[in-house]
């Protein structure tokens, strides 16, 4: 008798708990905007530019959840975070988002607290080298003196990759970005490691960037995503979806400039994406054409990408791994139904 | 009647001991190992200057509005700089606010023009200075941040040289004052004042500052209860100034210990409680005294301001960083970090100057 008693008000206390679950979200919809943890400077992926707006994924991330609460993308406040402390901003509550180039790896999904919305990024340590060696593949560096950046797991990884391979290197360890890529440039190493996304930003700082070449071997996996604490899983869902939106839009060919258009489309998973048909978007306990509105303002998932880091930008990255999954790449999001 | 001795006059020194050729040899070949030092000083020179000066000068873009412009010369270029020099002063303030920035720097300078003029009577610039003490914050605080009918700018779009100013003028200014008090604390005849003033002391002065910024940033948010914030920047400052206020108190400590006991013993003769014999005797000696040592912290306090990027506060060194991983901007860090350099010396340049300008006014001639 006593024991169920105690078991009624744990099942009590439990369903108060899951009342309370959307407590970031009700504090956001009070405040009246997000508080979004973005770098102090990583170009691409969030930075401020001469007149101090933030660009980059990381903030077009940002930037979609705000559209997808309160349908204007610019109910923002960003915060700038070092690598050491966003975590903690996250869990204290400073910010009620991470979107800070931060991978996605088993100890910060469970004994951290947080939770990993998705994959805006696939990232990987790579080799950028100077095209006269004439390496066409990794597998032929070995003796190669390496550029390393000191106590990071690049120099880990990079030493892994080189045992199971077989091979010999000779590392040079630098504490700043900026000075391996002058060592580079001066030749005193063949090659330089870091993650692919860096190695691109690392060549337009070279005098004559179309003489190097980054390698297509990938020898980490790095996938990078916007993060949320545990505890609000509506919220946790708000954001998980902005992005699937953003996926779901490039694949189903609707972008920010044929939006109002495709409303008009035949296609039923077009009509479901942006709430001509349904009540999809209800569901999430927003308005019912949340996705459209992102879409509108802030883009698809190739606009953001080709804007910040591939085509419209200086660095140029190619689309490889985040491409779509239907073009060879594991961009993949599941169906808005 | 013999002609009185008229002595022969001097002969002029010999032409290889006067003039430019005398110095040269007094000063630059006086021995073997001076000539080897003097050419080797010349050779560093010849190689390193016209380099330097082809980078800087010759060479260099000034023009411009993005890195096109800078890939047609091979030197500086300047026009990063020049985009991004209103950035660099006011960080992320809005730029229909930041005449407010301007006024709190004109008001300060107007505010102490009197301070520094000689023919203002010294009791009068006593009372302006305290009354300037007490306004300036007031006053730079509600323009910097808002209120009182202006828009509130959050601490969080301060930046750039403006953030470093705030910083090392809250430090300096409330470090100094609380430094004496702790250095007083700690000379005084009262085992808890004296116990407590030991222990702030060497506490802060035994943590790294990086450490302290570092704890108010990232631990102290998990201690407070959820949803409690508050400013980063306030944080920083509480911090920067503890740690300061510390060495400052060693600093002044040093200051007392050299006034001899006479000194207190004849205040005390003439009826001087303890108060007015710090006030009156023993503290304008003692501060004096320890000018370098003063200026030295401020000094050093300048440039620690640069450590607050590690907790993400805009500051020059930071906002100068932001600006170099502009995808726009990219390669560009070196003229950033030139131009961070020069600010930061032409500040700390400046204190010293001043301070050996002070130091000469105020000796009363024990100086050896």
């Amino acid at each position: 008798m006593n024991g169920s008693k105690t078991l009624t008000l744990a099942s009590l206390l439990l369903a108060a708990g899951i009342a309370h679950a959307g407590a970031t979200l009700d504090a956001i919809k009070k405040n009246g905007f997000i508080k979004c943890g973005v770098s102090d400077g990583l170009p691409g992926f969030s930075f401020a530019d001469e007149k101090g707006n933030y660009n980059g994924i990381d903030v077009d991330i940002c930037r979609g959840v705000a559209a997808a609460v309160f349908g204007d993308s610019t109910k923002l406040k960003f915060t700038p975070l070092t690598a050491k402390e966003r975590l903690t901003a996250l869990q204290s509550g400073e910010i009620d988002v991470l979107s800070r180039n931060t991978t996605w790896t088993s100890s910060r999904d469970s004994a951290q607290g947080m939770n990993f919305t998705g994959v805006t990024y696939y990232d990987g340590q790579g080799f950028l080298v100077n095209k006269k060696l004439g390496v066409a593949s990794a597998k032929n560096l070995d003796g190669a003196t390496v550029c390393v950046q000191a106590g990071t797991t690049t120099e880990l990884n990079l030493s892994d990759y080189f045992r199971s391979s077989k091979m010999k290197f000779t590392p040079i360890t630098y504490d700043k970005s900026d000075e391996s890529a002058k060592s580079l440039e001066a030749g005193r190493c063949d090659v330089l490691t870091s993650d692919q996304s860096q190695l691109y930003a690392q060549r337009i700082k070279l005098a004559k960037p179309d003489d190097y070449v980054v390698l297509p071997e990938v020898i980490s996996k790095e996938p990078l995503g916007p993060v949320v604490r545990h505890g609000d899983d509506d919220w946790f869902d708000i954001v998980k979806w902005t992005l699937y939106v953003m996926v779901n839009a490039e694949e189903l060919g609707v972008n920010s400039k044929n939006v109002e258009e495709m409303k008009k489309s035949a296609n039923p998973d077009v009509k479901r994406l942006l709430g001509v048909e349904g009540d999809k978007g209800k569901d999430f306990g927003l308005a019912n054409d949340w996705m459209a509105t992102v879409i509108k303002q802030v883009g698809n998932y190739g606009e953001i990408f080709e804007r910040n880091v591939g085509k419209g930008s200086p660095l140029k990255i190619e689309r490889g791994l985040n491409a779509l999954w239907n073009q060879g790449g594991l961009q993949y999001a599941p169906p808005v139904r | 009647m013999a002609e009185p001795h008229v002595p022969h006059p001097d002969l002029p020194p010999p032409a290889s001991a006067v003039g430019a050729l005398g110095w040269l040899r007094r000063n630059l070949f006086s021995s073997p190992l001076n000539i080897a030092l003097t050419a080797l000083a010349l050779y560093l020179l010849v190689t390193l200057i016209p380099p330097l000066l082809r980078w800087a000068l010759l060479d260099a873009t000034w023009s411009g509005e993005d890195r096109a412009a800078c890939r047609v010369n091979s030197g500086a270029c300047w026009t990063f700089i020049r985009v991004h020099f209103d950035q660099f002063l006011y960080g992320f303030y809005p730029e229909a606010q930041r005449w407010r920035v301007n006024a709190v720097v004109l008001f300060l300078i107007f505010g102490a023009v009197p301070l520094f003029l000689r023919s203002v009577p010294d009791s009068l610039k006593l009372r302006w200075g305290l009354g300037l003490l007490l306004a300036f914050p007031v006053v730079a605080f509600l323009l910097l941040r808002g209120g009182l009918g202006l828009p509130v700018v959050d601490t969080s779009s301060w930046g750039g040289l403006l953030l470093t100013l705030v910083i090392a003028g809250v430090g300096m200014t409330a470090a100094l004052p609380l430094g004496v008090l702790l250095a007083l604390g700690r000379r005084s005849d009262m085992p808890a004042i004296q116990t407590l003033c030991v222990t702030f002391i060497e506490f802060w002065r035994g943590v790294p500052l990086i450490t302290v910024l570092f704890m108010s940033s990232v631990m102290l948010p998990l201690f407070l209860p959820a949803g409690m914030n508050f400013d980063k920047l306030l944080r920083a400052l509480i911090g920067v100034t503890l740690f300061q206020a510390a060495y400052m108190a060693e600093v002044v400590r040093g200051g007392l210990q050299a006034i001899p006991k006479g000194q207190i013993e004849a205040a005390a003769a003439l009826g001087l409680g303890y108060w007015k014999s710090m006030l009156l005797i023993v503290l304008p000696q003692a501060l004096k005294l320890v000018i370098p040592g003063i200026v030295n912290t401020f000094i050093a306090l300048f440039k620690d301001t640069s450590l607050v990027l590690i907790i993400g506060l805009f500051d020059l060194m930071n906002i100068v960083h932001n600006a170099t991983t502009n995808p726009e901007w990219l390669g560009f860090s070196t003229e950033g970090y030139v131009f961070a350099a020069a600010v930061y010396w032409l500040f700390c340049f400046g204190m010293s100057r001043y301070s050996q300008k002070l130091e000469k006014r105020l000796h009363t001639g024990h100086k050896r």
